[in-house]
């Protein structure tokens, strides 16, 4: 199953290769890594992507935690959250394809931020699957380049 | 009025002397000759070790037989690499260390300078944490926060990088007292709650057996071990880093369970309707093939490190916390109300401790390697410090040594260290100045760390090494021709070893050599009698095999040898 972890660290140089090593050596998957600031500069938030039974989420979990540098790592799939990935794509247009390329950015939302005479690019953000659907249609136009953020997510807010 | 500043060399051995730092072991060079100059002048006494490695072992078995944090000491690139092999050990067995290295300037860093390595991002997966330190006014708390992660928690090896600029610099020197690491907040205490749960499970089974393992070393619960067991009455089993824990030849004792333990533990265990597992992680060398091992226990598992539990076992009752902390709570428990002896569980056990006994051949011509082991308890009285080398001669100290006291068998569990011992040995010898500390050796590793002979001989480090002298890679061999058909790919030293006993004198340490059973008890009578170094060349029965042995991968009550025939 996928899962989204919420990883707050300590702000400092050399955290994100501990991250990396850590799954490298213990031989967990990454599906998406995404690193930023937060609300308080001593701290910085990696959001994980990765896929494994319950199992192996716990003890990535446990081996996050063992980490000096990590503060605080929340699986947000077991709450109510919202995710958002932004996308850059490139994709192949001539003067046939062009109005329903278009037609299908403004239906997902998308912008057109550059145009050239063969090709535009579109940004898009969203979360993952309806970035995936959107990729899906782009397809028989021709994909030249993607570029993904990976997956950052927020928990709801709740009550007042 | 300002505070006078401090040179950083002279902070960080002020910082060390702070945290109690005695002695230290480590190799000069290049980038730490400002740190070199300070230790000239300081009362913190260094030991000049042959190579950085033996620096780390060394440390390693100072705080193996102590509790205290060893430290090492080496320069920047070659120096800090030799260092790796040693912390991964010190890592695998939750040794606290500290390994202090030198490193380019800091203007130098990632330019490819003449020795540089990044030993920071090297021994990242072999250390519980590590640091570059980039200006001096960080010096002392960094060194305040290595000693702090070293020693508490799960303990391990924490690598201090040092940069030479940041030894050169001034600061106001201000060690502080405490640490705020909001990050790093060790489980100690157990919860109650789990502890009152365990103890019913205790006294609700019919077959239970403790697993003892490092944890019970290095948390000093051996005292708390100890009663736990005679107010539950129950077997208990010691894994090779918890031997000594629990009196190896007590009534309760089950000796060491797993690939090469005792029949009888692994039977046991394998009976087993409970494990309560006390420091110890479920390697693959105790548990064999895992959707085999103990099929009918549930599990208690008492374990400082959360990530420990369901890491291989899934337990029934996870207990984060403290050994110690953890069996004072549970014994306060079981002596308000105490506890009936499981009895028909207790005969069973002492069956199977009759029916399948450790075992092997006595021979009048050839000497055993075993009958050595057995002579040494003879003559230390099981009192001694001892250290393993890795390989034939280890399991065969695990299995026949007289392990009576916590701290004093000491040995590469997890990483399998060849090289380990003899500068381990060092440690400990420095460590207990008046002890008697033995090496067991085999001819295969003492060559390994070998050159600390000149150490020893240089400081008068009495260590006894005592090889068990097969010319052979033993274990390999052993392997070879139980899985490989004989073909001995590498592993025949015959005619291919250098003569110890030159080689001892050569270092101006005394040489001996027992060829013949009779002469054993002699040789190593001698060995202890010297006020010195000894390297005791003892040669054994070259195709002696441990037994029992579990299969890679196999089920631990599927041994060869399990009556110990050879």
């Amino acid at each position: 199953m996928r899962h989204v972890l919420s990883v707050v660290v300590e702000n400092k140089p050399g955290v994100l290769a501990r991250i990396a090593s850590l799954f490298s050596r213990r031989g967990f998957n990454i599906d998406s890594l995404a690193v930023g600031a937060t609300e308080k500069p001593e701290f910085s938030r990696i959001t994980l992507v990765v896929t494994g039974e319950d199992l192996v989420i716990e003890q990535i979990t446990k081996q996050l935690y063992k980490l000096i540098d990590t503060y605080k790592v929340t699986d947000l799939t077991a709450v109510k959250h919202i995710e958002r990935e932004m996308l850059l794509v490139k994709v192949s247009i001539n003067p046939n394809t062009r109005s329903e390329a278009i037609e299908i950015v403004d239906i997902f939302r998308g912008k057109i931020i550059d145009v050239a005479e063969k090709n535009m690019t579109v940004e898009i953000t969203g979360d993952y699957d309806k970035n995936e659907g959107f990729l899906s249609l782009l397809k028989k136009f021709g994909i030249i380049e993607i570029v993904r953020t990976g997956t950052v997510a927020i928990q709801r807010g709740t009550g007042n | 009025m300002s505070a006078e500043k401090m040179k950083g060399s002279k902070i960080l051995l002020e910082s060390l002397k702070k945290e109690g730092v005695t002695d230290i072991f480590g190799y000069p060079g290049g980038k730490v000759l400002h740190i070199y100059d300070d230790i000239y002048q300081s009362d913190i006494k260094h030991y000049l070790v042959r190579h950085e490695q033996a620096a780390a072992h060394a440390a390693d078995g100072y705080a193996r037989s102590t509790g205290r944090v060893g430290v090492c000491l080496a320069t920047s690139g070659p120096g800090a690499t030799n260092l790796v092999t040693g912390i991964a050990t010190a890592n695998m067995d939750s040794i606290p260390m500290v390994a202090l290295t030198g490193q380019v300037s800091t203007a130098d860093i990632g330019t490819d300078s003449f020795q540089e390595a990044d030993i920071v991002g090297i021994t990242m997966p072999v250390t519980k944490h590590n640091f570059l330190v980039k200006d001096v006014k960080d010096l002392a708390m960094t060194i305040k926060k290595a000693f702090h992660i070293a020693r508490t928690g799960r303990p391990g090896p924490v690598l201090v990088d040092l940069p030479v600029d940041v030894t050169v610099n001034k600061a106001v020197f201000n060690y502080p007292d405490s640490v705020d690491m909001p990050s790093y907040k060790p489980t100690t205490k157990g919860s109650d709650r789990q502890i009152q749960n365990a103890i019913k499970m205790i006294r609700e089974a019919k077959k239970p057996v403790v697993l003892a393992g490092g944890g019970v070393i290095g948390s000093n619960a051996s005292d708390e071990l100890r009663e736990f067991i005679a107010l539950t009455k129950m077997p208990v089993s010691s894994t090779l880093l918890g031997l000594g824990a629990y009196p190896y030849n007590d009534y309760f004792s089950l000796q060491m369970p797993g690939m090469h333990g005792t029949a009888f533990a692994n039977y046991a265990i394998q009976e087993a309707d409970l494990l309560i597992s006390i420091g110890m992680r479920f390697d693959d060398r105790i548990t064999g093939k895992l959707d085999t091992f103990a099929p009918n226990a549930k599990v208690i598992h008492i374990d400082i490190d959360p990530a420990e539990i369901g890491k291989c076992i899934a337990s029934i009752l996870p207990i984060v916390g403290d050994a110690k902390e953890v069996l004072k709570e549970m014994n306060a428990y079981l002596k308000k109300e105490p506890m009936e002896a499981k009895e028909p569980w207790l005969k069973t056990i002492e069956k199977l401790k009759l029916d399948y006994p450790l075992f092997y051949k006595k021979d009048t011509n050839v000497i055993s390697p075993q009958y050595v082991l057995e002579v040494i308890n003879e003559l230390t009285k099981g009192e001694a410090f001892y250290t393993t080398e890795v390989g034939t001669h280890q399991m065969w100290a695990a299995q026949y040594l007289d392990h009576k006291l916590p701290r004093h068998f000491v040995s590469s569990g997890g990483l399998g260290t060849m090289g380990f011992g003899f500068p381990a040995a060092m440690g400990v010898q420095v460590a207990n100045p008046g002890a008697t500390v033995i090496n067991i050796a085999g001819d295969g590793s003492f060559q390994m760390n070998i050159q600390e002979l000149s150490t020893v001989s240089y400081y008068n480090i009495p260590v006894k090494n005592i090889i068990l002298n097969n010319q052979w890679l033993g274990m390999v061999r052993q392997w070879q021709e139980l899985f490989f058909q004989e073909r001995y790919s590498a592993t025949d030293l015959e005619g291919m070893q250098p003569d110890f006993v030159k080689v001892a004198e050569a270092y101006d340490v005394l040489g001996l050599r027992a060829t013949k059973p009779e002469e054993v008890k002699d040789v190593l009578s001698r060995a202890l009698k010297h006020n010195g170094p000894v390297v005791v060349d003892i040669r054994v029965a070259r195709e002696e095999n441990v037994f029992p042995m579990v299969p890679a991968g196999g089920a631990i009550d599927k041994m060869i040898g399990e009556r110990g025939i050879n």
